[in-house]
């Protein structure tokens, strides 16, 4: 085995609800949408209008700084709606998907030995390229950057995360094409993450062309961030690429078919849903699709994504382009006499100030709480220090960090490391913070302001 | 349950704006969250659960830790009293408790009292919620406090500390100095015959006893005792300095309680367990290094140098300090190696100053207040070379 990287800080959150069991291929959602919101700061030029006919990889609208980029249909069908929110801001295009789904064809594998131009263009034109993102500011990858290496986490640590190894199933050869194209992209290598523990899928194991690197340790241990700044870190100037596992497989595709499908596995996790299950989709599914009679309480927040990352949602709306989790937790908003002192229910805790409370301790817990979202006290001044370190394996000062950020001290930010980060890097910092502060809301916010100062 | 909420709920208008209460809407949202958690949701973008800790919990930790040099407190002012007076029943009597509570409860009162009264003004005219921090902080300060101070002077020093201390640096978190050091500082300054001397450790003291701590023996003790009895040098024994039978102010007299309330803090991680350590370890590394310095002939005759070096550590309010005052997480450094530079750091300036400055037997509130404003230098460095490691990577 390659060398084994241990990470001691960090905090595995046992909760119930982890999706599990097979694999549900569920008949296509009625509609899907791509949403612009989910691209971060991208200012969307359309290419399509209400009543177009649309083929899967058929252009929906262009990134307007760089209309290389383009954003395509995950499904076929036609566009029924341009939803748009506050200020004509485009939220959703949705298209009413055919029954059968109509590939627009585009080459085959050939293009990968054609080398990088040739890969570039096709998963430009396909829309795959939207697959990959870049760091810093995790934003669509820059097609003209020369990132030093293109990083892919096989494993996810996240609480209720999906796992990556069900997402993967038997697509061992779109995996390993998907390998194959990205490694033309950079002059470096693809670096791929793998845990020391648990089985690993073999579309993994078998990769070739890729340097694997194992992780021990808890959650972020799976963060491709965390990954990153151990194998080779982000430091300014530099660009990396990442991509999730499953969206290499759905690039793997493009080379191997010729066409851009979508289908991924989606997570259902949460104690709000009566089985915690996968259902196979393309992107963009409606939620309330996922959801069909599934859900326990009407109640219940739905959150497009990951419980320390994602978004709230509605039934109404899509699953987010990157997401490949919908979790249902119960949603809380009822006031607890002296809960400060007495909880009366169980939650997860880093504190050990719960030790009287012994089934509180969020560490060494077997079985997982029944969490909601409950905020468990008021936002405040930063008091304690040092408890961010804590759940923070890289060499980065998380508190120092989010106090520039708060300053909008540009220098200090970059010095202590903002590049590195993104939101998901500080969540558990979130989760843990006594004062309750929104720590990946500032840190985005800081990443927005060096964008727009640079 | 249920019908106190429904009348918090039902009176909650009078005080929001435009209610006739408006003014002390602070003063109301303080209380009802302190009673009801409130039960706000985690924002639509972010982490979605949150942890169960919460600042009120992080500080009623803090107080539950007092609460053992407290009652220890109370008993001893009463004992020490009696004693003065040729009376002798024993420490844990009813009668002790009574006099401690007697000269101790206006001092809580009035430190709250004057501190809350300050907080929820700035809460009310800054438009931001009464942070907890002065529920420790009230506190606090009378345990730093001789029993017998006027009380106008807790006032005053208490209003000082969180205006002066805290308020106008921004508020809680923002304050570079211990707010209640501040208002021991302030008194010690400001009315120096109130903090210091032999006639003021003791409540109501007849005149000819003498009130001296150890520190303040040692401080006049003019020549080393030859036969290295430390007894008739100090005036009190290792066991009671201790256990805490000694004069002092309410809170630091026994080192037991102290150290009691800090395995407390440790235990539930809310107290930062390097600093404590850190603490002593500079105490006891100072001690060490004057009594070689004594051995090597240099102040020899010089009784506070030549004790020995662990008696730094019981006598007066060391291990107060180090476990109440300098683990503020707030005015202390903030890095992790910060935290143990800065821990050996107080114990060594206390002992310098405790030994090299005649003028302040009690060098512990000195220290941490020195070390409170070198913190951030401390953290500046700490932070530099996590930037340089971070430079050195990029080339």
């Amino acid at each position: 085995m390659d060398k084994v990287i241990n990470l001691k800080k960090g905090l595995n959150l046992s909760l119930t609800g982890q999706a599990s069991g097979f694999v549900r291929d569920k008949a296509l959602s009625a509609t899907f949408a791509i949403k612009p919101t989910d691209f971060t700061n991208l200012i969307p030029k359309l290419a399509v209008k209400a009543g177009d006919e649309v083929k899967a990889g058929d252009v929906l609208f262009f990134d307007k700084k760089n209309e290389e980029i383009k954003f395509t249909a995950p499904v076929s069908g036609e566009i029924v709606a341009i939803n748009r929110g506050a200020k004509r801001v485009i939220q959703e295009i949705v298209i009413l998907a055919d029954k059968q789904i109509k590939f627009k064809q585009f080459d085959a594998k050939s293009s990968i030995s054609k080398g990088v131009d040739s890969v570039k263009e096709q998963m430009l034109l396909s829309g795959a390229w939207t697959l990959l993102r870049q760091r810093p500011f995790n934003v669509v990858a820059d097609p003209n950057a020369k990132p030093k290496g293109v990083f892919i986490s096989g494993f996810n640590s996240k609480p209720l995360g999906a796992d990556v190894n069900v997402m993967l199933g038997s697509e061992n050869a779109n995996f390993q094409a998907g390998i194959d194209a990205l490694n033309t992209l950079t002059d470096g290598h693809v670096h791929l993450g793998l845990p020391t523990e648990g089985a690993i899928n073999s579309a993994l194991t078998n990769a070739t062309n890729v340097k694997k690197h194992y992780f021990n340790g808890p959650h972020p241990a799976g963060n491709v961030g965390v990954q990153i700044h151990f194998i080779d870190a982000i430091n300014k100037g530099d660009t990396v690429y990442t991509m999730s596992p499953q969206d290499v497989v759905i690039l793997g595709r493009l080379f191997n078919e010729g066409i851009y499908n979508t289908s991924q596995v989606v997570a259902l996790s949460g104690s709000e849903f009566t089985s915690n299950c996968y259902i196979s989709t393309p992107k963009g599914a409606q939620i309330e699709h996922l959801i069909s009679n599934n859900l326990k309480s009407e109640d219940a927040r739905l959150i497009s994504g990951n419980i320390l990352t994602g978004e709230k949602v509605n039934k109404e709306t899509y699953l987010g382009f990157y997401d490949n989790n919908l979790t249902a937790i119960p949603e809380d908003t009822s006031p607890e006499f002296l809960g400060w002192l007495l909880p009366t229910y169980e939650r997860p805790s880093a504190s050990r100030t719960f030790v009287w409370f012994k089934r509180l301790l969020a560490k060494g817990r077997a079985e997982g709480f029944n969490v909601n979202t409950n905020m468990h006290g008021e936002e405040r001044a930063y008091v304690v220090t040092g408890e961010y370190d804590k759940v923070m394996p890289m060499d980065i000062l998380p508190n120092q960090l989010i106090k520039s950020v708060l300053a909008n001290d540009i220098d200090k930010m970059e010095e202590l490391g903002i590049y590195e980060v993104v939101e998901e890097d500080l969540a558990l910092c979130e989760f843990i913070c006594t004062s309750k502060m929104p720590v990946q809301q500032i840190l985005r916010d800081g990443l927005n302001y060096i964008q727009i100062e640079a | 349950m249920k019908g106190l909420r429904s009348f918090l709920d039902r009176i909650k208008p009078t005080f929001q704006e435009g209610g006739n209460l408006s003014m002390l809407h602070s003063t109301f949202d303080a209380i009802e969250t302190l009673l009801f958690v409130p039960g706000h949701s985690a924002p639509a973008k972010g982490a979605h659960i949150r942890d169960g800790i919460d600042l009120k919990r992080t500080m009623i930790t803090v107080i539950v830790a007092m609460m053992p040099v407290l009652i220890w407190g109370l008993f001893n002012v009463g004992y020490q009293h009696y004693l003065s007076l040729g009376v002798n029943e024993g420490f844990a009597t009813m009668n002790n408790m009574l006099f401690g509570l007697s000269k101790s409860l206006p001092i809580i009162a009035v430190s709250y009292g004057a501190g809350l009264g300050c907080e929820f003004l700035f809460a009310q005219f800054r438009k931001h919620p009464v942070n907890e921090g002065f529920l420790v902080t009230g506190m606090l300060i009378p345990l730093c406090m001789p029993p017998d101070v006027p009380l106008w002077m807790v006032a005053l020093a208490t209003i000082f500390a969180v205006i002066i201390g805290k308020e106008a640096f921004g508020g809680t978190g923002m304050n570079p100095l211990n707010p209640a050091l501040l208002a021991r500082a302030f008194i010690f300054f400001a009315y120096p015959g109130s903090m210091t001397g032999e006639n003021v450790w003791i409540a109501d003291k007849p005149d000819g006893y003498s009130g001296a701590t150890s520190l303040s023996n040692l401080s006049a003790a003019e020549s080393v005792p030859v036969d290295g009895n430390w007894l008739n040098v100090s005036g009190w024994s290792v066991g009671d300095m201790f256990l805490g039978f000694e004069p002092g102010s309410l809170g630091e007299t026994s080192v037991l309680m102290c150290l009691i309330g800090g395995v407390i803090l440790f235990a539930t991680g809310v107290g930062n367990w390097k600093i404590m350590v850190a603490t002593f370890v500079g105490g006891l590394g100072g001690g060490l290094i004057l009594n070689g310095l004594v051995a090597m002939g240099i102040g020899a005759d010089n009784a506070f140098m030549a004790v020995p070096a662990y008696y730094h550590l019981l006598m007066g309010g060391f291990a107060f300090g180090a476990i109440y005052m300098a683990t503020d997480p707030v005015s202390a450094a903030q890095t992790e190696r910060g935290k143990w530079i800065y821990g050996i750091m107080i114990g060594l300036v206390c002992i310098v100053i405790r030994v090299f400055n005649g003028a302040y037997p009690e060098g512990m509130m000195l220290a941490i207040l020195i070390m409170n404003v070198s913190a951030p230098l401390i953290d500046y460095y700490q932070v530099q070379s996590n930037i340089k490691r971070r430079l050195a990577r990029a080339k």
